[in-house]
């Protein structure tokens, strides 16, 4: 009993302890970043650069958008951390297993934003999904969404172009994964499976409840920062130093004639190109904010965004242990032309 | 005699959960087998949707992400 109230106490200070802490940090993290302009500014000028100079507004660019991207990363993962400790894939596939298509493509999407799951796992879950009665397309709406509507892609655009743009992205994310999802649960290519995936039926689970508390999921959010922000600072290096160059040395010209809402090949071109480049979503964003600074379409940029995020090679031969190749073939086609359908449209809308 | 099985295709937090289960196990003084399972299909049977599961004598304890070792602990001793 006596070790019971000790736990119980310690719990409730430490939960204290987490917080005060996120206040503090909360606070200092605003102070700081209101004052990261200036000081990129500054900085520059301490440089024996020549103001006004193409290095010049490369090397502030680099200087400002590499902490300002760390850390907005920072506070993002964090809170998606924190988010994601209520939700499992046990506990989604509970919610969508029977699900009617339709309504169940569209829980799945909006599902598959939330959830976690590790890249090595998209086959048990893959598997676990079609087991346990998901119907294949409900299935393919939440595995499209998952990597294309990227929790820390929104949080950027958000922070880094505004609400407008981060709202068109996830509407238009979750819209591709409904319709795909819907469209190959339409087409019946369940015996496009590899046979064992067909036959395999799931057990029964039944997890205990494991009784997160507060500092449970703080620690969680702290542990998904340890991890993402560990794993990707280097993309968003790369990401920020090819940003800074478009943004110091690519004429303005030169990009929105190639990028710009009247070239229409540019969209295909860029879900094309996005294929077989794999990068981190956090890595690409700083490359977008430089391509749209210099008058590049928004729906091109977008396309080129969520095709080399949602459309990778690595992931494609990962899934080839239970998909058939005509089903990739298909999954790739669906995905891929409801990427060039968001394209032309948000050029069309924006022009 | 405990038999425990790490459910994973070997992914790097596979590993450390299959070298987590074995240090408690160690710790607690508690005897146990180690088993690594890798086929996917015999891990869907188990019926978990993600890496790394834990199964311990039959019963699934653990899915998805790296246990707390208190956790671990616990299941060890039940």
């Amino acid at each position: 009993m006596n070790t019971l109230a000790a736990t119980l106490g310690q719990a409730r200070k430490s939960q204290g302890i987490w917080f005060t802490g996120i206040a503090v940090f909360v606070a200092a993290w605003f102070a700081i970043y209101n004052q990261l302009l200036p000081f990129a500014q500054w900085l520059v000028t301490q440089l024996p650069i020549e103001p006004g100079s193409h290095l010049a507004s490369s090397v502030e660019f680099f200087f400002y958008d590499t902490p300002k991207v760390l850390m907005l990363l920072t506070l993002v993962v964090f809170a998606m951390g924190v988010v994601r400790t209520f939700f499992s894939p046990e506990r989604t596939r509970a919610l969508l297993a029977g699900k009617r298509e339709g309504l169940g493509n569209i829980a799945a999407a909006h599902l598959g934003i939330v959830t976690p799951f590790c890249s090595c796992s998209a086959v048990p879950l893959f598997v676990g999904f079609v087991s346990a009665g998901v119907p294949l397309g409900v299935t393919f709406s939440f595995l499209i969404a998952a990597p294309m509507v990227n929790e820390i892609a929104l949080g950027l655009l958000f922070a880094l172009l505004g609400w407008k743009v981060a709202l068109t992205y996830l509407a238009f994310g979750l819209a591709i994964a409904i319709v795909s999802g819907w469209v190959i649960g339409r087409l019946h290519l369940e015996g496009w499976l590899e046979p064992w995936v067909r036959e395999v039926r799931a057990g029964e689970v039944e997890l205990d409840d494991q009784h997160l508390t507060w500092v449970d999921r703080f620690e969680a959010g702290w542990d998904a920062v340890k991890e993402i922000v560990g794993k990707v600072w280097y993309w968003i290096i790369a990401g920020i130093a090819a940003g800074a160059f478009i943004h110091g040395y690519v004429p303005a010209e030169l990009l929105s004639g190639i990028m710009g809402g009247d070239a229409w090949w540019s969209v295909p071109a860029a879900v094309v190109l996005g294929i077989p480049m794999y990068s981190n979503a956090a890595g690409i964003i700083p490359v977008i904010e430089a391509l749209l600074g210099k008058g590049a379409a928004l729906g091109t940029v977008l396309a080129f965004m969520m095709s080399v995020i949602a459309l990778s090679l690595p992931e494609m031969i990962i899934l080839r242990k239970v998909l058939s190749l005509k089903l990739i073939a298909v999954f790739v086609a669906v995905v891929g032309i409801g990427i060039l359908g968001v394209g032309f449209l948000f050029n069309t809308l924006f022009s | 005699m405990k038999d425990i099985k790490v459910l994973g295709p070997g992914c790097k937090r596979c590993q450390t959960t299959e070298e987590m289960v074995k240090a408690a196990a160690s710790e607690l003084g508690i005897e146990a087998t180690v088993e690594k399972i890798t086929d996917y299909a015999e891990m869907a049977k188990y019926g978990i949707a993600s890496t790394p599961g834990i199964v311990i004598d039959g019963k699934v304890v653990h899915a998805g992400g790296l246990p707390k070792d208190d956790d671990l602990k616990r299941w060890l001793r039940a």
